[in-house]
């Protein structure tokens, strides 16, 4: 094996070989499945408020792929049955994550869909969930001396007022749409079950 | 779902068929006495002169001395280096550029690691600026570290070590140096997009593809000159080193590409994701390293590796079963289970390659452990290669269902990637840094000091950040896998441990500010000039010839 051209022969071989497997069958096997019936795409409001999750990294400490109960119990956490292939069907860049330093978000529209707390605890999370230790998004609003007449400022406890009104941007409105959008509740089909890992 | 059916059954089946084949090439390696066969690729790194010569230009003359009597060796002679002196000479300026950029890189990628690290444990310090939030500082920190520090270290190195191994001069050197121009100005830009906001959204390829195919153009100027190098080679044996390098040149310019092509769609662009994420560590950061333990290791030495068939199986080993040991990032999640099992079974045959590295390793250094005391390259490259050993071990443990399952979610996983990409890659490229500068800028380092300080501040930060969080994340993936505990527990009891891994890391960086402005100073030639200069002016100053 001295040869230039078998190196280089050999390592396209063996990368055409591991792209094969691990992008292009499940490129085949994925791409014929259809949204389920349940799952609504997003509304323009809701995609902008996605791009906010990209822009703010929301996925680097939030997860948005429950597991089987037989696996973890993350359904007795209350995020929800294990999502599937088909659950994803609207989503570029899926967002999967890669951490649980702070709880899945599958389902956060389901377990919290007050708007209010979403918004408040995008200010000043530790307004809501002492011991918290995520950052306190405080760019995503304004403070005004004025009330603003086109939107609610936030009712913030004692302990975190500030002089003047707090009043939520555009971003922190649309990132709030987009996660009380996450509902994936609905039923699904037995095929997309199917095409989930779920071995144990 | 036509895959589902007959197909699953085959597919596992093929893998497992891959994984047997490998085994059985080991096997037959093994019974063919291939593995301890001391073949003359070994020495063609060592050409008339160099051979039992233990090459260290990092040493100060005391412990150039010091190497020379551990390793029994002698000095190379006046005159026999004829050939090495024109291979480091053609390289020089290309290199400087690279090495330069990768220095410069590291010092930003570290303060960026810091700035995610602090503010993960206190949450409100500079929550009013949007760039320096966590979601970002960690994106910035990841993209300058692969991208710039690590990346741009590695071409350098492998523009260096080319031409010596090839014995002939670095041709075209300058499209190289265009290179970097091309694949720096995208990191810059990405860096920027980023902070604003801008990114692709998916793990190690947030760069928005607009400006991050300014790396695939950078990439592919900067392997002219190493495969023109290659054509006008003068030695019959490609040493193993040069397939690494040959190999992580054809294999990274192809994986961003199909990483980037907007053909991914939800759970499939998962799988994608994962075959990149893993596949850049496998196919591009770990092979360069790799070419560079393989060729200093040997040279620090003065004396070729225990078995070089062994590290050629190691090779195509490596290159099989790393290459499909991504997907077990998604144990768990929702992709088709048989891909989920392709990952694990590849993951776990890993320890293959893995073992035969050690074993090559190891029966190398058997004997010579003595070189540490006086080898600066030698420290940090040992730190690496152990490190390269127990990360994949590590990954093979973590890429088991049951231990996955524990550990997935959490810092656990953190403190493995920077076993691999600082204790294994880094290290490694430290080590060979301090290797190559002397014969680059021709100027030996300025204070053996600082190289000292680097080391344990390195050693020693990344000793209590490795161990903070990787019982810190075992913790925490414990109470997460207790439904009895509030998730909030998971939360406060990794607290102390963050707090520990900003200790380690600011070590670290500290480590790092010295290293980059020991190598300004040496680049610009300042600081005293100690024992002699190590290479190019041999017959100029006289002195020690290394």
């Amino acid at each position: 094996m001295n040869r230039t051209t078998d190196i280089i022969v050999g390592a396209i071989l063996m990368l055409a070989l591991v792209t094969m497997v691990l992008v292009v069958f499940p490129f085949a096997q994925l791409r014929p499945i259809k949204p389920p019936p349940g799952l609504k795409p997003y509304t323009e409001a809701q995609l902008r408020g996605r791009a906010v999750y990209v822009s703010e990294g929301c996925m680097y400490c939030h997860s948005q792929q429950p597991r089987d109960p037989a696996q973890a119990p993350d359904m007795q956490r209350g995020w929800g049955r294990p999502s599937t292939p088909a659950d994803y069907y609207y989503d570029d860049p899926v967002l999967l994550g890669t951490m649980r330093t702070g709880p899945d978000l599958f389902n956060i529209g389901q377990r919290q869909p007050s708007k209010t707390w979403q918004l408040i605890h995008l200010y000043q999370p530790r307004a809501v969930v002492p011991g918290s230790i995520m950052p306190a998004f405080q760019y995503l609003f304004r403070v005004t001396g004025e009330k603003p007449t086109d939107v609610e400022p936030l009712a913030l406890p004692e302990q975190y007022q500030v002089p003047g009104y707090v009043v939520p941007t555009r971003e922190a409105l649309d990132l709030v749409e987009y996660l009380v959008s996450l509902d994936h509740t609905y039923p699904i089909l037995q095929g997309d079950a199917a095409a989930r890992d779920t071995a144990r | 779902m036509e895959l589902s059916g007959l197909g699953v059954p085959i597919l596992v089946a093929v893998s497992f068929a891959l994984s047997v084949t490998g085994l059985y090439i080991f096997i037959v390696a093994l019974s063919h006495n291939l593995l301890w066969s001391q073949d003359e690729g070994a020495n063609v790194i060592f050409p008339p002169g160099e051979e039992n010569a233990p090459e260290e230009p990092a040493a100060s003359g005391e412990e150039a001395r010091g190497l020379r009597a551990v390793t029994q060796g002698r000095q190379a002679q006046e005159g026999e280096l004829a050939d090495r002196i024109a291979a480091d000479r053609s390289s020089a300026t290309a290199v400087f550029v690279f090495l330069v950029l990768g220095a410069l890189w590291l010092v930003i990628g570290s303060i960026a690691g810091l700035i995610a690290s602090l503010t993960i444990h206190m949450p409100d310090w500079l929550a009013a600026y949007a760039p320096l939030t966590f979601g970002r500082m960690r994106v910035v920190h990841l993209n300058v570290v692969v991208y710039g520090w690590v990346s741009m270290t590695e071409m350098g190195i492998a523009l260096w070590l080319l031409p010596r191994m090839l014995r002939t001069e670095l041709a075209a050197s300058h499209y190289a140096i265009a290179g970097a121009a091309f694949w720096n100005s995208g990191l810059l830009l990405g860096v920027i997009a980023i902070l604003f906001g801008w990114s692709d959204g998916l793990e190690y390829l947030e760069i928005p593809w607009q400006i991050a195919s300014l790396f695939v153009i950078g990439g592919a100027l900067t392997a002219i000159p190493l495969f023109l190098t290659l054509a006008r080679r003068r030695v019959q044996h490609l040493y193993v080193s040069v397939w690494y390098l040959g190999a992580a040149l054809v294999w990274f310019p192809i994986l961003f590409l199909i990483a980037k092509t907007p053909v991914h769609f939800g759970a499939e662009q998962a799988a994608m994701n994962w075959w990149y994420g893993h596949n850049v560590l496998a196919y591009w950061m770990t092979p360069l390293a790799l070419a560079a333990a393989y060729y200093l290791v040997p040279k620090v030495l003065g004396r070729p590796i225990y078995s070089y068939n062994l590290s050629l199986i190691a090779f195509w080993a490596q290159a099989l079963f790393y290459g499909q040991a991504g997907v077990h990032h998604l144990i768990g999640g929702p992709v088709p289970t048989w891909l989920v099992s392709v990952g694990v079974v590849a993951s776990v045959m890993m320890v293959l390659p893995v073992l035969a590295f050690s074993v090559n390793y190891f029966q190398t250094l058997r004997g010579h452990w003595g070189t540490l005391r006086f080898s600066p390259t030698m420290r940090f490259v040992a730190i690496g290669a152990v490190s390269y050993v127990l990360v994949s071990l590590q990954g093979s443990l973590e890429a088991t269902r049951w231990f996955n399952t524990i550990v997935h979610f959490t810092h656990y996983t953190v403190a493995h990637a920077h076993l691999g990409l600082y204790g294994f890659v880094s290290f490694i490229l430290f080590g060979a840094i301090y290797f190559a500068m002397p014969r680059i800028v021709d100027y030996e380092w300025p204070y053996p000091k600082l190289i000292a300080a680097h080391f344990w501040l390195s050693a020693v930060g990344f000793g209590i950040y490795f161990v903070a969080l990787t019982i810190g994340g075992y913790l925490q993936g414990l109470a997460m896998m207790d439904a009895k505990r509030p998730f909030m527990e998971s939360v406060a009891l990794t607290v102390p441990y963050l707090e520990a891994r900003s200790l380690g890391g600011a070590l670290m960086v500290l480590g790092h500010l010295i290293f980059v402005f020991h190598f300004l100073v040496m680049a610009l030639r300042l600081g005293p000039r100690r024992d002699a200069p190590p290479m190019l002016g041999l017959q100029i100053w006289g002195g020690r010839t290394l």
